[in-house]
């Protein structure tokens, strides 16, 4: 009396488990690749024009020249690290009090609701798109830049330091109000001191951003390292791009470390 | 008798010594802040600025109404936006892929070698951003999306492969050696040990970078890699507030639409 048993065993399928869906989904993909791939246009004989100048961009990346556009670069820079720092000031300051009124339970619902819609409005327009506004409004230069990176800093921050607000622990709030404590006082003792080293690790990782974005931005004109990269390029200097890359690589990998290792230290 | 009377009656949080070390903190952080406030508006024109007010009016004014017959010239650039977004998403994850499992300690094949190039090559692709790429990469091979698809698809390495390597590195120990013990080799260890475990989070790695990428792609054209942005490129050229207004309600409901879609495929998968 022996049962037959399977000899062989096949996986079954992890994301989607029934059979018609899987393949559904399948030829559904396989017709949009399609689709999608006949869709681009490659001029192949410009690409292949373009591999030289390829070649000479990594050359220029292998020996950067520092020296002849560094008066442009040193400025680029500048304008940059200064536009960082007080635009992330600027922006944790102004997303303090949002945050605070975007966490459902310290306020009522009226302010939640306003403070989440300026959350959502800054968190779902692009730093570029800004920028474009903010420059053909205050000129060009790093006055707009500045403003970008701000108006982008308060979704950031608001949005993460009121989810915090929201998951910090309610008995100590609830020890400080059964005091009697005002509702300030009860910001300043219950919710102050369990976001404090959370919302200095954000603010770290903002500044952080925020430099990586100010090397973008400033190819619309909104100042910064990024506009003397735009020109760079389109001057072709190949040599000077390659430099400007490798000092906001190399910016960017050390405020990360010693950002990651701030954080650690402060917690 | 313990005599207490020379405590001090008032209780405090922090000891005088640190609150002095904090007011220090903070004056130098004001003073920085100061300092790079000089220099960065020392060539701002206040002139530009106080007028600001009166040109929003203005553009504000010149926006309204949006030009609502721009809108079919668009379908075109926003399938192009799509395109470029989903087929960067895709080589950036199969290039991604591999990086990750070199950068993940208990997959690497070489720790001490591999995992510090893998490691930058996550770095290098995390710091430049793709609207950078596509600026390079229009100047080496000529603008259209196929200079957007490669921007996209290098700035996901990094973005995927970080993600996609701490998910490595917490894999399950135990399932590894149970398939270790039956006498699998290497790729068989990855195939059924590995990969299994890592499925849900690299699917919803590589839709949530999607998402992003979307949004994206949806400005790349400001450098001439292809997609809406080439239009809203032009519009600004021109001036056309009012096309401008269209394009960008047309992004913002993209955008809206694809984080509702990575949403809800996130939540099924995990």
């Amino acid at each position: 009396m022996s049962t037959a048993y399977p000899d062989t065993w096949h996986r079954p399928p992890q994301i989607i488990p029934n059979r018609r869906w899987r393949i559904a989904i399948q030829t559904g993909i396989v017709i949009y690749l399609i689709l999608a791939i006949s869709t681009i246009e490659v001029n192949w004989s410009r690409v292949y024009e373009g591999l030289e100048r390829g070649q000479r961009f990594v050359m220029g990346f292998l020996q950067p020249d520092f020296t002849s556009r560094w008066k442009d670069i040193s400025q680029g820079l500048i304008e940059s690290l200064t536009m960082t720092l007080t635009s992330t000031v600027v922006g944790v300051a102004i997303s303090v009090p949002i945050g605070i009124g975007a966490a459902r339970n310290l306020v009522p619902r009226p302010v939640y609701m306003i403070c989440r819609s300026i959350i959502a409005v800054s968190r779902s327009l692009q730093e570029i798109i800004v920028a474009i506004f903010l420059v053909a409004m205050f000129g060009f230069g790093p006055f707009a830049g500045f403003l970008t990176l701000s108006f982008a800093t308060i979704g950031f921050i608001a949005k993460l330091l009121a989810d915090d607000i929201e998951e910090i622990d309610a008995t100590q709030a609830e020890a400080i109000r059964a005091t009697g404590a005002s509702w300030l006082q009860l910001v300043d003792y219950a919710v102050k001191p369990q976001i404090m080293p959370r919302l200095i690790g954000l603010s770290l990782y903002r500044l952080d951003i925020n430099f990586r974005e100010s090397a973008v931005i400033g190819i619309v004109g909104a100042g910064g390292i990024g506009a003397t990269l735009n020109t760079a390029i389109d001057r072709y200097e190949y040599d000077s791009a390659g430099a400007i890359l490798l000092i906001v690589i190399v910016i960017v990998m050390v405020a990360e470390y010693s950002s990651s290792y701030l954080r650690k230290f402060l917690q | 008798m313990t005599d207490l009377s020379h405590h001090s009656q008032v209780w405090t949080y922090r000891t005088p010594r640190k609150r002095l070390f904090i007011w220090l903190g903070w004056l130098a952080l004001v003073a920085l802040f100061v300092w790079c406030w000089q220099i960065m508006t020392e060539t701002t024109i206040w002139m530009f600025v106080t007028d600001a007010p009166r040109q929003a009016a203005d553009m504000g004014g010149r926006m309204l109404p949006p030009r609502w017959a721009y809108l079919p010239e668009l379908m075109q650039p926003l399938w192009d936006t799509i395109n470029i977004a989903t087929l960067g998403t895709i080589g950036g994850v199969i290039m991604a892929v591999p990086v990750a499992f070199l950068a993940a300690r208990n997959t690497s094949p070489s720790v001490t070698f591999l995992r510090p190039v893998a490691l930058f090559i996550i770095v290098a692709s995390r710091s430049i951003n793709s609207l950078i790429w596509a600026l390079l990469l229009v100047a080496i091979i000529g603008p259209g999306l196929l200079a957007g698809i490669i921007a996209i698809a290098l700035r996901s390495i990094g973005f995927v492969g970080k993600l996609l390597y701490e998910a490595i590195e917490e894999t399950d120990k135990r399932q590894i050696e149970a398939i270790t013990a039956t006498g699998a080799s290497q790729a068989q260890i990855l195939s059924y040990g590995i990969v299994p475990q890592i499925m849900p989070a690299f699917w919803g790695i590589s839709v949530f970078r999607w998402d992003i990428n979307i949004r994206e792609s949806a400005i790349l054209g400001l450098v001439g890699a292809g997609g809406i942005g080439l239009k809203l490129n032009a519009s600004l050229a021109v001036l056309a507030w009012n096309q401008v207004a269209v394009i960008l309600l047309l992004i913002l409901g993209t955008v809206i639409v694809s984080e509702w879609v990575s949403a809800k495929v996130r939540h099924a998968i995990i």
